[in-house]
């Protein structure tokens, strides 16, 4: 009965025929062209575009916003089944057998996420203006905060997965210029590579991800993907799942790759708050989100996706307690709640459309709280460790209540957008049979009090309890430029959730999602939500007692067996350098060393032998005739015997 | 027009233009070479506005003549959608690697290549001369792409290795001898081996006073050992050409030894005979042999791709480096060739027109930067995107594009021969995906070392180059990717350097161009290669495998989406 209901699921929801796009939808491609016309102009035309390039450079992004909240408006007005549109650009790769068409799906999962990325997108370009004021390279943040636009939208706009692994890689790289963006510093260059060498990893899977959906459906658009899931063999179906993950798990920062996004926080704070908090990362959330039909028809995969979530969730929240560097429990913060998405994706369809939803909220509070974070940097003279913050809510009265706000978001308490969009994630975990939604409820649901113990610990460690200043500074509120992108951030954090349950968001992705009818948790919704709240009170009491009723010491005592390993992200570098540098660095080492004794030192050993003389290739003037003539003598031999073979 | 003799021209004209370039003083020369190459390239482009891809014949804009009628040899020249693309690439490589090579024998740079004392004669080497050879190469790479009977072939095939083996004998850096007898001799044997097979294949064939034309030997159903041996003979001539491993180790010292526009031609052209051969004669003249050695071929290719890889990552010269990154390539591109699809077979023809341009931008880039530095070490670098910035962006990107970045042209036929490789085997294709990460490993761990980190010390006056003792310290081994790991990138001094000049910026622009143009459209190419691709699958009888999913489900789609797209 549940297989044909999925079934179904998928003969209503994934190939909901686009109709071909008209009107507004038809400059769709402009919402990529825009800021890529940006980033190319501002990188090649050099130092002449310095005095207008940041400014130009947000324009643009603001101008694909525009553009994104016109065809939102145009959208609305179709009826429902209508609503998706595939706009096609052109003939991209015709190669025997493998046929692409280069075009976009402009539908309502896809708008939802163009509209995040260009607002906060276009925020944070704001935002930069001032951040980045007096940096000498300031074109070229702004030329590459331009190119992870445009790559971000291709990636959601895109109606194909090769199409979609161009946005993909695209943001890879704009991360990876980004996290470098200060690389004279070798530790910021080191951190750059990382990003981009295990997101490699990930898409080693998803590479081979589109080659198995080639080799199964013989094409790689999602509209011939999505009809021929039903006639497909589970096996295959499981594999393409488990490939997709893989990716997913690269570019979301979800167990076992998770290690680069601590590192990222190298890059400037408006980067991390874009790139490595509210969009780039969620990209694996929308990969999965994008596959339903793939793991509507395999539960197999899907539970290891919600695995991979439920791990990476307690994983995040565990090393966030224990980081007193605000960015870095900011990004642990991230890779948590990421988990949660990935759970809620994992989940199947009655989870999709709230990894979403939490996605939207949480892009809008994480990215609030990061450039609050950039905002007592700049006011602390760049500091990050939170052991020498406290009281700021005096200094920086803006950036205490935008954080604060984003803080009661992340909470969950209600009405903040958190409450709307975790709370779902968490009712959503207890739906199921047998151990499942105990496993998974519990999860998310410890999680949310840990959430909040760690999220409490930053916030009242940063704005409260005593200072614990440095000598050397004198913290100030920052200019407009940053604090009104964090004010508008920060209603989004209030408001967004409640709007957007208004509006019955689910609904709004009906169409790509399909219908689902609603299920009871284990438990009865009034418990759930209770017993949420009660944890995460717990959590934030503890916090409370432990980091504003007492001091905090300035240099973090030794901790607890479990608290030096959460510092240590809980020794991940360690086990990958274990595992994978050292042998690879032994391995790199010793082919070296053969190819040049063995493989290189056997041919000219053989060479030097039919010439007659060990030192035939280093006295080249005499041994060279010598050689030359007995291989000819050698290809004569030869030659008879082929003759002889022949006849 | 049809009957217009394009392919004699387009060896006639260089071949000429390159005899009088020897007679004329330097600054002339290299002016006259660089309009030769312009010319030849102008001519190339009206041929190619000639050919039809809807074409029946197998060769167009053909010429034969009767050459040695006693020995069935003929002037026979034709092109095909692959021989066509690949003569255009290296009509288009020339002139750039001309105007790479313009101040290549200047006394500054001719000093810091060639270190020792006695290599200061390579500096009172004759510029007209280095000028000449390097456009004496171009009739060659027209004419092996362009025989269509084995014998030309064949010719053209040794006689090339005479003007290479003088340009690194007598241009290349300070190991240049053993490096260009090493090249020679490797190509000597390969090239013996395939004469007897190329005498061989005669006698098995119809043979008559044009008993080496291709079209004659094509279709024979040789079969039985004799067809597995003359498969040998021309597969080892080109995997050792190719390079394949474990016939690779002649590449990175020839390569390192060359000067960049030699070495660029070298590897992105002069390379290509060798897959371009398997296609057109292992597999075209010896279709069933060429299906008995596929599992053999498949495993060398794949410890091609990922050796090549992972010795990258290990190298301490930037020119080696590049050369092993080749290496990886072919691998790629000899796995598409053996895995019999369409898709994998496209993306392989695609590959070597894309790696032509890619390590074309390699070498060139990394060749400026040596202009500057005056070493080919990567440990004399670090910190230079801050010293020159626009040279830096201009790596990257040639690094971007040899670890296939998606939206780059190699990223859409290594995705192809990936795809295409795993439709039949999913093995092969799921460990040559291994080489995704190790190339991100090479391309970064470069970039790393000699554009990051804190910027150098500039100090007045000539920069500072490593010579003597640093230059001995090649041999050993390593000590940079544990200095590496511990973020020990140093500064160094360097003196006043310039950022790219306008010469340097024409050399790489129109190799930027065709990585996004053929990435972003690659269907003109594909589009001329495709024919090609069909008939020598057919030629070998496989087609592809079929799609799990039934076709009338994906049809159905298809037509569901293209009834609401119109």
């Amino acid at each position: 009965m549940h297989n044909q209901l999925m079934v179904s699921l998928v003969g209503e929801g994934g190939a909901a025929a686009a109709s071909a796009a008209s009107g507004l939808t038809a400059w769709g491609w402009l919402l990529v062209a825009l800021p890529l016309a940006g980033a190319a102009l501002l990188l090649l035309g050099g130092r002449a575009t310095n005095s207008f390039g940041p400014l130009l450079a947000t324009g643009l992004s603001w101008a694909s916003f525009a553009l994104g909240a016109a065809i939102l408006v145009a959208m609305l007005g179709q009826d429902p089944a209508e609503r998706a549109a595939h706009l096609d650009l052109y003939e991209w790769i015709p190669a025997g057998g493998f046929e692409l068409s280069a075009g976009m799906l402009i539908d309502p999962l896809s708008i939802s996420f163009v509209l995040l990325v260009t607002f906060v997108g276009s925020l944070i370009h704001v935002y930069s203006l001032g951040y980045m004021e007096h940096d000498p390279d300031k074109r070229r943040f702004f030329a590459y905060l331009n190119l992870f636009v445009a790559a971000m939208l291709l990636l959601v706009l895109a109606d194909s997965y090769l199409l979609l692994f161009v946005g993909w890689e695209g943001v890879g790289l704009a991360s990876y210029l980004l996290i470098g963006f200060w690389n004279h510093k070798p530790a910021y260059a080191t951190a750059a590579n990382k990003a981009f060498v295990v997101n490699r990893v990930g898409d080693i899977g998803m590479a081979l991800a589109i080659a198995l959906i080639f080799a199964t459906f013989g094409a790689v658009d999602f509209a011939t993907v999505n009809a021929g899931v039903p006639d497909a063999s589970t096996a295959a179906l499981t594999a393409i799942g488990l490939l997709l993950l893989l990716g997913a798990c690269g570019k979301s920062a979800q167990f076992p790759l998770q290690s680069w996004l601590g590192d990222a926080m190298a890059g400037p704070t408006p980067v991390s708050a874009l790139i490595h908090a509210a969009t780039m990362v969620t990209a694996g959330v929308y990969l999965i989100v994008r596959s339903h039909a793939i793991f509507d028809a395999s539960p197999d995969a899907r539970l290891v996706v919600a695995i991979v979530g439920a791990i990476t969730l307690v994983y995040g929240a565990v090393v966030g307690c224990a980081k007193d560097d605000i960015k870095k429990a900011l990004a642990a913060s991230t890779m948590s709640q990421i988990g949660y998405m990935m759970l809620a994706a994992g989940l199947g369809p009655v989870g999709y459309a709230f990894a979403i939803f939490h996605l939207i909220t949480h892009g809008f509070f994480k990215a609030g709280m990061f450039l609050g974070a950039g905002s007592v940097m700049h006011g602390m003279n760049d500091q990050v460790d939170m052991r020498r913050f406290g009281a700021l809510s005096g200094a920086m009265k803006i950036t205490w209540i935008t954080f604060g706000l984003g803080w009661l978001a992340i909470l969950g308490v209600p009405p903040f957008a958190g409450f709307w969009s975790k709370d779902k994630i968490i009712e959503a975990a207890f739906i199921g049979e047998g151990w499942q939604p105990w496993v998974f409820g519990l999860t998310a649901l410890l999680g949310a009090g840990v959430t909040a113990f760690y999220m409490s610990r930053l916030f009242l460690m940063t704005f409260h309890g005593k200072a614990r200043w440095t000598d050397d500074v004198h913290p100030h509120e920052s200019p407009a430029t940053m604090t009104v992108p964090m004010i508008i951030l920060a209603v989004g954090s209030a408001a967004l959730g409640l709007v957007m349950v208004l509006l019955d968001f689910p609904a709004w992705l009906e169409p790509v999602l399909g219908h689902h009818e609603h299920e009871h948790p284990v438990l009865p919704i009034p418990v759930i939500m209770g017993a949420t709240l009660v944890v995460v009170a717990i959590g934030l009491a503890l916090a409370w007692f432990r980091y504003v009723k007492e001091s905090v010491p300035t240099t973090a005592p030794k901790g607890s067996l479990l608290t030096r390993a959460a510092r240590e992200d809980l020794y991940q570098d360690q086990i990958n350098s274990g595992f994978f540098q050292w042998p690879g660095i032994l391995l790199t080492r010793s082919l070296n060393y053969a190819d040049k004794a063995g493989v290189d030192g056997a041919l000219s050993g053989l060479a030097a032998g039919i010439g007659g003389s060990s030192s035939a290739l280093r006295k080249v003037q005499n041994g060279f005739a010598r050689s030359y003539a007995l291989t000819m003598l050698a290809g004569v031999v030869v030659f008879l015997g082929a003759l002889w073979v022949i006849n | 027009m049809s009957d217009f003799p394009w392919l004699t021209l387009l060896i006639v004209v260089p071949l000429v233009g390159s005899l009088v370039t020897a007679f004329l003083p330097g600054g002339l020369a290299k002016r006259v070479a660089l309009g030769v190459s312009l010319l030849t390239l102008a001519i190339g482009v009206a041929a190619a506005t000639q050919f039809q891809t809807g074409s029946g014949e197998q060769f167009q804009l053909a010429e034969q003549h009767s050459w040695i009628p006693s020995l069935g040899v003929s002037y026979a020249l034709g092109v095909d959608g692959i021989s066509l693309a690949l003569i255009l690439m290296a009509l288009v490589l020339a002139p750039i690697c001309l105007l790479a090579a313009w101040h290549d024998l200047d006394r500054r740079q001719t000093a810091s290549l060639a270190a020792s004392a006695e290599d200061e004669t390579v500096s009172t080497r004759s510029e007209s001369t280095y000028f000449a050879l390097l456009l004496s190469l171009l009739p060659f790479m027209v004419g092996v792409f362009a025989a269509t009977d084995v014998f030309l072939f064949y010719v053209f095939f040794e006689a090339m290795l005479i003007p290479v083996y003088f340009l690194i004998g007598l241009y290349g850096g300070e190991r240049r001898q053993y490096a260009a007898v090493k090249f020679l001799l490797y190509s000597l044997a390969g090239g013996l081996i395939m004469l007897v097979a190329v005498i061989g294949l005669y006698i098995a064939g119809p043979g008559g006073s044009d008993g080496f034309l291709v079209e004659r030997l094509t279709g024979l159903e040789i079969g039985g050992s004799t067809e597995k041996w003359l498969f040998l003979g021309f597969f080892i001539a080109f995997a050792i050409k190719a390079p394949m491993w474990p016939v690779h180790t002649w590449l990175p010292d020839a390569a390192a030894e060359s000067r960049p526009a030699v070495a660029t031609l070298l590897v992105g052209v002069l390379d290509k005979v060798g897959t371009y051969g398997m296609i057109r004669f292992c597999l075209q003249l010896f279709p069933e042999a060429s299906q008995w050695a596929t599992p053999v071929v498949i495993a060398l290719a794949l410890v091609s791709i990922l050796y090549g890889a992972v010795l990258a990552i290990g190298q301490v010269d930037m020119m080696r480096l590049i050369a092993f990154t080749s290496i990886s390539h072919f691998g790629f591109i000899v796995l598409g060739i053996f895995a019999f699809t369409s898709t994998a077979h496209a993306g392989s023809n695609l590959y070597m027109i894309n790696h032509g341009f890619s390590t074309a931008a390699l070498f060139l880039v990394a060749g400026m930067l040596v202009a500057r530095r005056g070493s080919t070490r990567i440990d004399a670098y670090g910190g230079w995107q801050r010293v020159t910035p626009v040279l830096a962006g201009v790596f990257l990107v040639a690094g971007l594009s040899a670890l296939a970045l998606p939206g780059l042209s190699s990223f859409v036929s290594e995705f192809l021969v990936i795809t295409g490789t795993f439709q039949r085997y999913p093995w092969a294709g799921a460990i040559a995906a291994l080489g995704l990460v190790l190339a991100a490993l090479y391309v970064l761990l470069l970039y790393k070392r000699v554009m990051t980190g804190p910027t150098p010390e500039i100090v007045e006056g000539e920069p500072t180059l490593l010579r003597g003792d640093e230059s001995a310290q090649r041999e050993q081994d390593l000590p940079y990717i544990r200095e590496d790991l511990d973020e020990g990138v140093r500064a160094g001094r360097i003196g006043l350097v310039a950022d790219l000049s306008w010469r340097e910026k024409a050399v790489v622009a129109p190799l930027i161009a065709s990585f996004l143009i053929l990435g972003f459209y690659p269907a003109p190419v594909l589009d001329v290669l495709n024919p090609a691709v069909e008939r020598t699958l057919d030629l070998v009888g496989v087609s592809d495998p079929d799609h799990a999913v039934p076709a009338s489900s994906a049809e159905s789609a298809d037509a569901s989406t293209n009834g609401s797209d119109h």
